[in-house]
């Protein structure tokens, strides 16, 4: 072998090397990112599985029966509407104006990063703590009781921070030449974020709502001391009665009483019916948001 | 001029409305320590959180957390090992590996893995891990530390990917090029390029995801088995911290000592919850990639 074959051979040697690393690596981070949809998968069809059966139009219209053990979840059903509702209609309006707030006037400063200092902190607070609060602030010191209106002002505060971030996403996305525009034809700077800016950005801020209503829909720790109870014979007639929510109602019916075996195809079955709301939004979040980028 | 009053007012309101996030948080820190405080005059600060023993129904009572702030550290270290590298690995991947068409399916997999309800990653660790683990490994329970960290993981890791995703994604371009230029391959751009250019971005990722991991309620209240010792092997049944204060608080009775010593376990989440924030803000905003030049 001479010595330019020898060359060669050596660099061939080192290129396969480096290629065969690059092919090792690629796989272990494809086979990472197959992990994620595997386990997603994975959770859902258990509860598909195990769930199916016990999903009937009784299940979805009738009250628990025989102390839980036996009927369906309307109350549950009908309590999770109103609390994530009533959360959606306080966070939607504090979060857009926030937003506008954070994307339209404020100049970078101390005070803008305090307050986004503050929303990251919201964000990360940890949701057992929100339900303390909760129960401090609005349940005992402004006597609002165990009620939806504590609740919905508990997950409202919660799921604020989801609200601002899309409705941020959704102002940096309208280009500046509206903006200039409007300003260039004399309209002042609130006329311009009224009438050209915000109905920009309105159908992108939607999908901000949608995650909030869900991120709300799901949310247990936050509830069990403002909102929920166990069991409730009726439906709610006002803001200031407790009601049923169907995360409460799987944690209740899977860890408490004595008939956790019996009613495991009930627990099945919410989680089903929780898990088909929560993701359904997403879903119709995700669908939504990119149709909405493919048309800008 | 009227215009002009109008205007300002308008610009005061969304002031006013932004400043409600401060108002929050600083609502939620006085009625913590509102509620909270009142143990201290039972029990010294050190020897709540450094007390061994957590009988707060027992007479007398013991309120020492350090079984509670023990179990709590030991489940999010162990999530973050296994959290960690398979959110940094997959959000390489949907940065810089997937094909486009790829890309679609996985980011969304991972929104959607961010938002099952925590309830229901818990009752699936409840129904299905547990009883998995406890035939596999031959354990007297399923519900464990173990068990806690895994289902943990799974809600730390979205977080950790769309974090450090979003950082490797604004790596400016030019940085690879250069690399892939001067003959290195992809691999090699990957861990010697990008890697280094967005790594406050994935440090910020990986704390918030820890943040989550700490903070986590139903999770750990179903699975982690709930008995309040220090653990002393990684099957062993454990009671966070979280855990307690929701499992408890319905039996607490309103302002007694039970009730005080819980929302002082509140305070102990928010410091940390706080802590794990500034230092993600300090990291985001010391080492903020600008442009090209300052890798």
């Amino acid at each position: 072998m001479n010595e330019m074959q020898h060359n060669e051979l050596v660099f061939t040697k080192s290129v396969l090397g480096r290629n065969i690393k690059q092919q090792v690596f690629f796989s272990l981070f494809r086979g990472a990112a197959g992990i994620n949809a595997l386990a997603l998968l994975i959770v859902v069809y258990f509860l598909v599985k195990n769930g199916w059966t016990a999903i009937s139009w009784d299940f979805l219209t009738e009250a628990p029966r025989d102390s839980m053990t036996k009927g369906g979840i309307l109350p549950c059903i009908v309590g999770t509407a109103y609390l994530s509702i009533g959360a959606l209609a306080i966070s939607m309006p504090l979060g857009i104006g926030s937003a506008v707030y954070l994307n339209e006037y404020a100049r970078q400063g101390l005070i803008v990063r305090l307050i986004r200092f503050a929303i990251n902190n919201l964000a990360g607070v940890p949701s057992v703590v929100f339900g303390l609060f909760g129960l401090a602030f609005f349940v005992t010191w402004m006597n609002l009781e165990v009620s939806i209106l504590s609740g919905a002002l508990t997950l409202g505060f919660l799921s604020l921070p989801v609200v601002i971030g899309a409705s941020e996403e959704a102002l940096r996305a309208v280009p500046d030449t509206y903006r200039e525009a409007s300003l260039g034809l004399g309209s002042t700077k609130w006329q311009t974020i009224s009438r050209v800016v915000l109905p920009a950005a309105f159908p992108s801020m939607i999908t901000g709502g949608i995650l909030s209503l869900s991120r709300a829909a799901g949310e247990t720790a936050a509830i069990m001391f403002t909102a929920a109870v166990y069991f409730n014979k009726q439906l709610p007639d006002s803001i200031f009665d407790p009601v049923m929510a169907l995360p409460y109602h799987i944690y209740v019916l899977a860890t408490a009483g004595t008939n956790i075996e019996q009613t495991r195809h009930l627990q099945y079955g919410t989680a089903l019916v929780l898990i088909a709301l929560v993701l359904g939004m997403n879903l119709l979040a995700i669908v939504y948001r990119a149709r909405l980028r493919r048309k800008v | 001029m009227k215009r002009q009053r109008k205007e300002g007012m308008i610009r005061n309101l969304f002031f006013a409305i932004a400043f409600v996030s401060i108002a929050i948080l600083l609502l939620i820190l006085f009625f913590l320590v509102k509620a909270g405080v009142p143990i201290f005059e039972k029990v010294s600060v050190t020897e709540f959180i450094f007390g061994k023993y957590w009988y707060p129904t027992a007479s007398p009572p013991d309120f020492g957390i350090l079984p509670l702030v023990l179990a709590s550290l030991f489940v999010t270290l162990f999530s973050a090992a296994i959290a960690v590298p398979l959110g940094v690995m997959t959000a390489i991947y949907i940065a810089e590996i997937a094909s486009a068409r790829l890309k679609e399916i996985v980011k969304p997999a991972v929104e959607l893995l961010a938002s099952l309800p925590s309830v229901v990653i818990g009752f699936f660790g409840m129904v299905v891990v547990a009883p998995f683990l406890q035939q596999t490994f031959d354990l007297p329970t399923g519900l464990n530390l173990f068990n806690a960290s895994l289902m943990l993981a799974f809600m730390s890791v979205p977080i950790i990917c769309t974090i450090s995703e979003d950082a490797i994604s604004s790596v400016p371009p030019e940085l690879k090029e250069a690399s892939l230029a001067l003959g290195a391959n992809r691999i090699e751009s990957i861990f010697r390029v990008i890697i280094p250019a967005s790594l406050s971005g994935i440090s910020t990722g990986i704390i918030l995801g820890m943040a989550r991991a700490i903070g986590e309620t139903m999770v750990v209240l179903m699975v982690a088995g709930g008995a309040a010792m220090i653990p002393g092997s990684l099957f062993d049944p454990v009671r966070p911290m979280p855990a307690s204060i929701a499992a408890e608080m319905a039996e607490a009775p309103f302002q007694s000592d039970h009730y005080h010593a819980l929302f002082a376990i509140g305070i102990i989440l928010f410091v940390f919850n706080l802590v794990f924030n500034s230092v993600a803000d300090y990291i985001s905003h010391k080492h903020r990639q600008v442009g090209a030049a300052t890798l």
